[in-house]
């Protein structure tokens, strides 16, 4: 349970953007969950509920978008959306693959009126 | 004054503070030369107990200390510094990870020149230390004969973290009736071929072949720092 510690560094994150463009109330902060990412949504949900309580961002909410994990091969050179746990090749079980999506966890973007 | 709602692009990894104090954390292990492992496991997988053994056996030759993490107590710690003279306890309270800002603020005061290698063992958590780079430049994951063959599918996360596995309590696979084929297609499944060795430390099965690979890959980051002008 480290998505009280993600949320944090959410609000932290948005407070200073905030703040650097002269105030304003912010209605909705994006942010982008990969599947490999090691975060639970519905955690980070329930975490940011409480974690905004007190804060300039008491009003607003989170929008998740949950990253699928997408993974290229190189002995097949091509990519698939393998479901995990499972991320081998399913034409040849090669090793060595590269993911190229699904570790993310990023602040994509946040909704503010001034 | 507009009231019409605006949406501001961000785009910036959440951990981005902990992202550059790893970050700096790796630049000033390559520049003192010091090899950086962590070791992440469930808890009671044996990640003390291993590094007791693995460092009693490389102390010989290699300048070592380790930091190791625990909400509570300075149990862990006491029992290292047997194996080795360098040892700090991080406890994080109610904290159920380690971040690169403890580990830099517990390096504080250590002169990295001094040390040949740094091991760090994360907190007993098989869920999030995966989210946090220590600025360590090789990550072990431990799990036990005893715990089950589907712990890989469980957490495949921190399996996908690490550069290679141990499966420790080796001397137990036996009574625990370990089918290890199947615990290592499932560590291979989550994290396609990924390196898997195993150890006991009570008998001392693997020990000495890790410390081996463990200062090989010291070596070989060297000669390639060489090579790039490093």
């Amino acid at each position: 349970m480290h998505e009280l510690s993600i949320v944090l560094s959410i609000i932290e994150q948005i407070e200073e953007e905030t703040a650097k463009r002269g105030g304003g109330q912010v209605e909705a902060i994006y942010v982008r969950v990969g599947v490999l990412s090691g975060v639970d949504t519905e955690a980070l949900r329930f975490a940011y509920d409480l974690a905004r309580e007190g804060t300039g961002l008491a009003g607003s909410r989170l929008e998740i978008e949950a990253v699928l994990l997408l993974v290229f091969c190189p002995q097949c050179s091509t990519t698939h959306a393998p479901r995990p746990p499972n991320i081998a090749c399913p034409c040849c079980i090669t090793p060595e693959q590269e993911i190229l999506h699904g570790r993310e966890l990023e602040v994509r973007a946040f909704e503010i009126v001034q | 004054m507009s009231s019409q709602p605006r949406i501001i692009e961000v785009r910036a990894r959440i951990l981005k503070e902990n992202d550059l104090l790893a970050r700096e954390l790796r630049e000033r292990f390559q520049q003192a030369d010091v090899t950086a492992i962590s070791f992440v496991s469930s808890p009671g997988a044996g990640k003390t107990t291993f590094l007791e053994k693995l460092m009693s056996m490389m102390s010989a030759e290699h300048r070592i200390a380790a930091l190791v993490g625990d909400l509570a107590t300075e149990n862990d710690a006491n029992r290292l510094s047997r194996a080795c003279s360098q040892v700090r306890q991080i406890t994080t309270g109610t904290v159920c990870h380690l971040d690169a800002k403890m580990v830099a603020k517990a390096l504080e005061g250590w002169n990295l020149d001094e040390l040949d290698f740094l091991f760090v063992e994360n907190v007993g958590n098989l869920v999030c230390p995966s989210s946090y780079d220590l600025g360590e430049q090789m990550r072990f994951v431990l799990l036990s004969a005893t715990e089950g063959e589907d712990k890989p599918l469980k957490y495949p996360t921190i399996f996908n973290t690490a550069d290679a596995a141990l499966i420790t309590k080796m001397d137990l696979a036996q009574a625990a009736e370990l089918d290890l084929a199947a615990m290592r297609c499932n560590i291979q499944s989550v994290r396609p071929g990924m390196p898997v060795l195993e150890v006991s430390s009570k008998t001392g099965q693997g020990i000495e072949q890790i410390a081996g690979i463990i200062a090989a890959s010291a070596v070989g980051r060297a000669i390639q720092a060489t090579h790039t002008g490093q």
